[in-house]
């Protein structure tokens, strides 16, 4: 299953829906033009919903850790949501589950931005 | 699946699709568990990864060969590619703080986290990678010979 992705505004926060497999190739560009076309129009608040994403290899990682260090450059924001237990055990094993600020529910997500 | 089984495959992006596919059926009829499964097939993901863009750089010339072998306790995964070889000491940790935040390098770390083995040997005319995973239930338990 390819990526896809959808985004939609909750209280001037953007939720980016993922859902198949970030990988490296269509899913990781996809990921990376979505995230920077955000940050351009001025969309600073982002909230990356990987609820349905059932496969990331190590590019996979690597374009979420750009689109958190992207963001935070150009002064914004971007938080992990929903993490699949794939997902989940990946950012454990490369440690990198601290270092984005992950979250289990929407709600909270998007009233956790300052 | 056969004793063994290889394949000679192209220098690109569908390849590394292709390899992963192939780890995941034959660890599946091999019997593995779902999670090994999973482990198996991205090891391999990520081998393949190595061998196309950093061991051959997409060459149309140049080919990747992956190779299953099934012995008593072991599924034995052999990848090579036809690039420069690739200079072990020059991979860094990536676990380490300066390099956690690095959008790649991750490659390696994750086959050695997923196998029980893992061994790399680089050459002027290739890298060979080697993927083990014991069969559950055997003697050869835990990460020893990893490199």
């Amino acid at each position: 299953m390819s990526m896809k992705l959808s985004t939609r505004q909750v209280d001037g926060v953007t939720i980016v829906d993922c859902s198949g497999r970030i990988t490296l190739g269509e899913g990781s560009v996809m990921m990376r033009d979505t995230v920077r076309d955000l940050l351009a129009k001025g969309n600073k608040k982002i909230v990356l919903n990987l609820g349905d994403v059932n496969y990331i290899d190590s590019s996979g990682i690597g374009e979420l850790v750009s689109a958190f260090t992207t963001t935070k450059n150009q002064g914004g924001e971007l938080k992990l949501l929903n993490l699949t237990k794939k997902v989940h055990d990946l950012l454990q094993i490369t440690k990198l589950y601290t270092v984005f600020d992950v979250k289990e529910d929407e709600a909270a997500a998007v009233k956790a931005f300052k | 699946m056969e004793q063994a089984i290889s394949y000679t495959l192209d220098s690109t992006l569908e390849t590394v699709d292709h390899a992963e596919e192939k780890a995941s059926r034959i660890a599946t009829e091999l019997g593995f568990a779902e999670d090994e499964v999973m482990q198996i097939s991205m090891a391999v993901r990520e081998g393949a990864v190595n061998a196309v863009l950093h061991g051959n750089a997409y060459a149309p010339d140049k080919k990747v060969t992956l190779a299953f072998e099934r012995t008593p306790e072991d599924l034995v995964i052999t990848i090579r590619d036809q690039g420069k070889g690739i200079d072990l000491g020059c991979i860094p940790n990536p676990l380490a703080p300066e390099n956690l935040l690095k959008t790649s390098g991750r490659g390696i770390f994750l086959m050695r986290s997923f196998m029980d083995v893992v061994e790399i040997r680089p050459s002027q005319t290739g890298t060979e990678i080697k993927l083990i995973k014991h069969v559950r239930g055997s003697s050869a338990a835990g990460k020893e010979g990893s490199q």
